[in-house]
């Protein structure tokens, strides 16, 4: 072990969500070291669909829903920051998205859904939506299926090339003077008041913040520094096609076009713990809905799929904390890294670099958990 | 998957790569034909319009994708050649929308 080397902040988590924190803080000016577990790790990052979505988060939690519109919002700039700082494209569009109703059951239990979200937004930052009936839509997207009744619109949503966004942080971070340590799952760590130090890849960090962006790992994390993570796995599996030409204006839930012309397919969920192995019959589930979405896709060839595991906490609403016992520690845990990058990058980051989370960011706490446990 | 390398045969099938007739061995792959054709390339890429021509010649690389009797992006090297087969470039990426042979 060698000496100790001193930060201002330690990052612990080099996907989406730890990286977009540590591009904050670096471009706050502080220094700041990411420790990135391996490749052994459960990324997440790797295997999103890559849509920035704001339509259908948070309902019954309106500050949820709130902070997914802030990242929205906020998402333009970001684009644009990393543009400036180090030249890349992460092919951002935002045009808005649909989600696509199969029946006329689906059609109603969306528009209940985004009548509530509506409702739940309040005043203060409204939430603006459309069902479309089928006939609108086929303007709005060719090629649909005649098994589409309609669809839900928000103009807050779309789509990026997450592999590109997070080369984008990580080079930008560097280039800020940030330290990236790969192969660096966290061995041990002291905590003490805005007083850390971290053990990995043989080496030894000190700082007075230390961020857990560790994804599934930080349920086994967070209670080293006084804090809870309760987090699980939830699958999801992709399908992409062959790259083909321009023909979708906007995202759906569950079909977009990547900047180079691939089809995503996905869209699923599966409760099977950690287990990334792929499902043949969730594949196919996944192909049934996308041909009937768009009947073409059964003409294309399939050229790779793959599952990876969302971070889903128990309530599905992102968990922020800071520690109490050990002030300076912080948690961020979600399974929507690419749409929340814009608030980590711009919101939550320069909370982290004050030193204090915003009172907004309370009713994030994973102190909710116990409230309910002992009620 | 394993086959007789195709020069130890004699080249017996007519095909057409880019218009033009080329005799090539029964079993042979349509990306072998474009090979033997002698061919500049097999395809443009669909992003940056890239020239490429067939590389790994085992279905995994891509790079092989041409139009087979009318079908867009095909693995040249999968196929067998048939007398008669037209091999094209597959300029760019495909029109999804349009329907075509053999699909």
């Amino acid at each position: 072990m060698s000496a100790p080397e001193s930060f201002q902040a330690i990052i612990v988590g080099g996907g989406l969500v730890g990286s977009a924190i540590a591009w904050g803080l670096a471009r706050e000016g502080l220094r700041c070291v990411l420790l990135d577990e391996g490749d052994i790790a459960f990324r997440a990052s790797r295997g999103n669909f890559g849509l920035v979505w704001a339509q259908s988060k948070g309902m019954g939690a309106p500050h949820y829903q709130r902070w997914t519109r802030y990242s929205a919002n906020a998402w333009p700039e970001l684009a644009r920051e990393l543009a400036d700082a180090v030249g890349a494209d992460v092919g951002l569009h935002q045009p808005g998205g649909v989600h696509l109703c199969l029946s006329d059951k689906e059609m109603a239990d969306r528009a209940d859904r985004m009548a509530q979200l509506a409702r739940e937004a309040g005043n203060s930052l409204p939430f603006h939506y459309r069902m479309i009936e089928a006939a609108e839509l086929r303007e709005m997207l060719p090629a649909l299926g005649p098994s589409v009744v309609g669809a839900s619109f928000t103009p807050y949503d779309g789509h990026v090339d997450p592999l590109r966004l997070l080369h984008a942080l990580h080079r930008a971070f560097t280039g800020a003077g940030g330290v990236y340590v790969p192969n660096a799952k966290v061995e041990r760590s002291d905590a003490a008041p805005r007083d850390f130090r971290v053990f990995a890849a043989d080496r030894m960090f000190e700082a007075p913040r230390v961020v857990l962006a560790a994804g599934l790992g930080n349920a086994a994390l967070a209670p080293e520094f006084g804090l809870s993570a309760p987090v699980r796995p939830q699958q999801g599996q992709v399908l992409v096609t062959e790259r083909v030409a321009p023909i979708f204006t906007m995202p759906t839930t569950s079909v977009r076009q990547t900047m180079q012309g691939s089809l995503l397919l996905g869209d699923s969920v599966a409760e099977v713990g950690y287990d990334i192995s792929q499902k043949p019959a969730v594949m196919a589930e996944i192909a049934r809905r996308a041909v009937l979405s768009f009947p073409f896709i059964a003409r294309l060839n399939m050229v790779r799929a793959w599952s990876a595991l969302r971070i889903m906490p128990k309530d599905g609403v992102a968990i922020y904390d800071q520690s109490e016992e050990y002030p300076g520690a912080f948690t961020a845990n979600c399974h929507s890294g690419v749409t929340l990058a814009g608030a980590h990058a711009r919101l939550l980051a320069p909370m982290i670099a004050a030193g204090q989370l915003d009172g907004m960011m309370d009713p994030f706490s994973a102190r909710r958990f116990d409230v309910r446990d002992a009620a | 998957m394993y086959a007789t390398r195709p020069e130890a045969r004699p080249a017996t099938v007519e095909v057409l790569v880019d218009g033009v007739a080329v005799l090539v061995p029964a079993g042979a792959s349509a990306a072998a034909a474009v090979l033997l054709a002698g061919s500049a390339a097999i395809r443009e890429t669909a992003v940056s319009g890239a020239p490429r021509l067939p590389y790994c010649m085992m279905g995994v690389c891509f790079d092989c994708l041409a139009e087979v009797d009318g079908a867009a992006n095909v693995q040249a090297c999968m196929v067998p050649v048939a007398p008669g087969m037209r091999i094209a470039r597959q300029l760019g990426a495909r029109d999804a929308l349009m329907p075509e042979a053999g699909r």
